[in-house]
């Protein structure tokens, strides 16, 4: 009985906390919404199973609860009953299914407009790499990785000379322009994450990772890490400053190449390094 | 009904004599199950203390000094591993499937009693070495219980020097004393059933814990070899998860391994380990429910076939851990089907379960609440597993609180809740005395009010986007100062829950002395272990002869019977019509006497 009404209670405050607690998505700053949506659906679906099992089962418990002289019915199976709470419960997961999956292989595309740019995750910091004029990023491995070539870009490639190399962990990009993130790690893995954009893809070293997503609102925003990286995870932070083109246009002419990057008397030191199994990580790309 | 045997040991029994034989180097199923659940109960005891540690920086960050970065992590990862592996697994196969398995089918003890023994001296070994990881140099592992490369045994890693080291060996030697009690458990279940006890008439618990023993047999393989291969890796520089990467400014000498490689053979262990936990849950949950509400569980072969179904479509669903993980995103489109095809089976059994219910005559007894609330928090947990499934939906919620408060719900809570049930049940069988009820009423409502306090509002801040695995949240912007009260009420009620069990080993102990003395059969309940000449059952469990079994284990309020349940080994009465006693095996026990033994 007691246990009926608390049943109850719990259903109620779990319906008032879901409308009226402060804590609910962070506001969206992305072409994401579709996540949002398919995500509102489950729980649309997933809400009335809970509350509709959890109530059901206190009406059994307040009508069948132990009396004096009550025997239970005897009732093995009813498989006409079975057979429709099957066909229910299908549709219900189709139901859900179906715009997530939609969503998903959206996700998975990006848009043949998208721009690029790679970010590259190392304990516990975060730097980027734009492509050049030439719309692509030069090949990049751990093994070219030194204190003047952080990233490991080739300096054999010419493709990678014009990369725009940017550390300290702070990334401007144009509002409304769809863009294709490739995302490299050179030691553990981490994930990439900024809550406001709701995509997030892990960064696994030895292999380049993508996802994509469009800005939709200009502002500051924190990346955070989102796969434990060691002791350092919660403090690995970099920012997404999401503006108008011009001021995107103003922050891009100040970057310096990969080439102005390179002290001159790297070419040698570069012969070496390229001996051995090659470990291409990032590739140039059709944009 | 019950065989009036009497207890004289007979020849064939070799009862032990001597002290160490009969409780420290036993044979006895019963005695081991007791060893099983007593060492996991004593290592889920660290594990409590280091949540409540954990929820004191998450909750009160820097009220405690010595709990820094390095500590943090180590919490966090042998809280997980030791709760998913050396408590829950241990206590539901190596406790309840060792008391119960013999016990229910009718058997005198396992197939393999000396093999038994050594599955729980190798399990003991395995925990002994784990906590051993405490006082190496360097502390335990703090990779996280998912242990991934390169992470793990990399530098900036606490414990990369000798915890993960020992992490992984306890792991091994776990396994090796799961496959020993395993390999008895499931032979046991088909080779020593009574006279009588068809498949199709054993108890859900029963096929509960046999599902998950050859799901247990299946899936550990995976991480035996992770295990070792990481190991490697580890000790001797071999490369299998390792590619080339450079640690904290030094390059390193791996080269061409794969960190998804391990991921993937992590969790076609680790999904299936979620029901290698839950089957036997679902099993005695059933059992339990059916018990109490003086009813048969509705739908018996549905429940069989369900629990059969989710067993096989669980080892194809494990990528579902792994959609953001940078595997080939077209995985994406197979694992969410698969993920959500297997609601379909477990919704079929939380439907069964409230429908066991109506037309009930439910008896509100301590083992009868843990049993509803498991129903709650699983079907809770349950859903909220969709969202996880649900591929695009996963997207902004991995790694945040809505995981943790997720998994906690439908693998922490709800199989806890049984094991707490399934002890206020079963415990009168085991001691021969009640557990005091009061203490249990108060253990109950704590116990499951505090826990949906705990984790409820947990997943909002998973929607609100807070990251998991965060020793601190200083100075992150998007979490508004609310979430910060939240985690502190969260801490305080974790610290309430936590202090509840507490008075829950109080009443186990202190029941064993001063309990009520139990009857033999103190829940009226028809399966065979309270059918036992003695009750704690003697060894060799049935007196001279075994019991022949005549129906199935669910013959509650049967039409014309004078009590309101009908014992597996009474023999059908004059009022049974023919068949009605036993919906789906009504085959007269002479048919299958030819085939037994």
């Amino acid at each position: 009985m007691v246990f009926a009404i608390v049943l109850v209670l719990l259903v109620i405050i779990t319906v008032l906390f879901t409308f009226f607690s402060p804590w609910w998505f962070t506001p969206l700053a992305s072409n994401w919404g579709s996540i949002d949506d398919a995500l509102i659906i489950t729980f649309a679906i997933t809400g009335f199973v809970f509350v509709a099992v959890t109530l059901f089962m206190a009406l059994a418990i307040f009508k069948f609860h132990h009396k004096e002289g009550r025997k239970a019915a005897f009732e093995p199976e009813n498989k006409k009953l079975e057979n429709w709470l099957i066909a229910v419960t299908s549709l219900g997961i189709v139901g859900m299914l179906a715009p997530g999956l939609v969503v998903w292989a959206d996700y998975v595309n990006p848009p043949s407009n998208a721009a690029i740019f790679e970010t590259v995750g190392q304990q516990w910091s975060w730097n980027f790499r734009l492509p050049g004029k030439d719309g692509k990023l030069g090949r990049a491995a751990v093994q070219f990785v030194n204190y003047d070539n952080p990233l490991g870009v080739d300096p054999n490639d010419p493709v990678g000379q014009d990369d725009l190399i940017i550390e300290g962990g702070e990334m401007h990009l144009p509002i409304d322009q769809p863009v294709k993130v490739y995302l490299r790690s050179l030691d553990v893995l981490h994930d990439f994450y900024v809550p406001q954009f709701r995509a997030k893809m892990d960064m696994v070293p030895g292999m380049v990772t993508f996802f994509w997503f469009t800005p939709t609102r200009t502002g500051e925003f924190e990346i955070l890490c989102a796969e434990l990286c060691g002791i350092g995870h919660s403090q690995m932070r970099g920012i997404v400053i999401v503006e108008q083109v011009e001021e995107y246009q103003t922050w891009l002419s100040e970057q310096v190449t990969f080439a102005e990057m390179m002290p001159p008397t790297e070419e040698a030191e570069s012969g070496d390094a390229t001996v051995g199994e090659s470990n291409v990580a990032g590739e140039g790309t059709d944009g | 009904m019950v065989e009036h045997e009497d207890e004289q040991s007979d020849d064939e029994n070799h009862e032990p004599t001597s002290f160490l034989t009969k409780y420290v180097w036993s044979q006895d199923h019963k005695v081991i199950a007791v060893q099983y659940s007593l060492t996991a109960i004593a290592i889920g005891l660290v594990a409590l203390v280091l949540s409540w540690l954990m929820r004191m920086q998450l909750g009160f960050p820097g009220a405690l000094e010595f709990i820094d970065e390095d500590a943090y992590y180590q919490y966090a990862t042998m809280h997980g591993m030791i709760m998913v592996i050396y408590l829950l697994t241990a206590i539901f196969l190596g406790g309840f499937g060792n008391y119960l398995i013999p016990l229910m089918v009718g058997a005198r003890d396992m197939v393999f009693p000396y093999l038994n023994m050594l599955s729980y001296w190798v399990y003991l070994l395995a925990v002994i070495v784990l906590t051993a990881s405490f006082f190496v140099p360097g502390g335990p592992t703090g990779a996280g219980w998912t242990l991934y490369p390169p992470q793990s045994i990399l530098q900036g890693t606490p414990g990369y020097e000798w915890g993960i080291i020992l992490m992984l060996t306890s792991l091994v030697i776990f396994i090796v004393a799961f496959t020993m009690g395993g390999l008895n458990y499931v032979t046991t279940i088909l080779q020593a059933r009574a006279r009588g006890m068809t498949l199709m008439r054993m108890p859900l618990t029963v096929w509960g814990i046999f599902i998950a023993t050859f799901m247990g047999l299946l899936a550990f393989p995976a991480l035996f070899v992770s295990g070792v291969m990481l190991l490697l890796d580890r000790v001797i520089g071999t490369s299998f998860f390792v590619p080339e990467i450079i640690s904290l400014g030094d390059p390193l000498a791996y080269g061409g391994g794969s960190p998804l490689l391990f991921q993937h053979l992590f969790w076609f262990f680790g999904h299936p380990e979620v029901y290698i936990v839950a089957l036997p849950a679902f099993g005695i949950v059933s059992d339990l429910l059916s018990v109490h509400a003086r009813k048969n569980i509705f739908g018996y072969r549905m429940m069989v076939w369900a629990l059969l179904a989710i067993g096989v479509l669980s080892f194809i669903v494990w990528a579902h851990h792994m959609y953001v993980s940078g595997m080939d995103p077209a995985f994406g489109f197979f694992f969410a089907i698969t993920t959500l095809i297997i609601a379909v089976p477990t919704a079929i059994k939380v439907y069964n379960w409230v429908l066991t219910l109506w037309r009930a005559d439910i008896h509100m007894t301590v083992p009868m609440l843990f049993s509803l609330s498991f129903i709650l928090t699983f079907v809770f947990g349950g859903l909220t597993g969709l969202f996880l499934g649900n591929v695009v939906v996963d997207v902004p919620l991995s790694d945040t609180y809505f995981v943790v408060a997720h998994f906690h719900m439908v693998m922490g809570v709800a199989p806890i809740m049984i094991v707490f049930g399934a002890i206020y049940h079963w415990y009168p069988k085991i001691t021969g005395r009640m557990l005091h009820g009061a203490m249990g009423q108060i253990h109950f409502w704590v116990t499951f009010l505090g826990t949906y306090a705990i984790y409820f509002p947990m997943h909002y801040l998973g929607f609100v986007g807070v990251p998991r695995r965060y020793y601190s949240y200083d100075e992150i912007d998007f979490i508004p100062e609310s979430a910060h009260d939240l985690n502190a009420a969260i801490t305080v009620a974790a610290l309430i829950v936590g202090a509840a069990q507490l008075l829950f080993l109080y009443n186990v102990f202190w029941s064993l002395r001063k309990g009520e003395k139990a009857p033999a059969n103190p829940w009226k309940a028809t399966s065979l272990e309270w059918q036992t000449p003695q009750t704690p059952p003697a060894h060799g469990n049935w007196g001279k002869e075994l019991p022949v079994v005549h129906r199935w284990a669910y013959d509650y309020s049967v039409p014309g019977a004078e009590e309101d349940y009908l014992p597996q080994n009474m023999p059908r009465q004059p009022f049974e019509k023919s068949g009605a006693h036993d919906p789906h095996d009504d085959k007269p026990v002479t048919d299958l006497q030819e085939s037994d033994k």
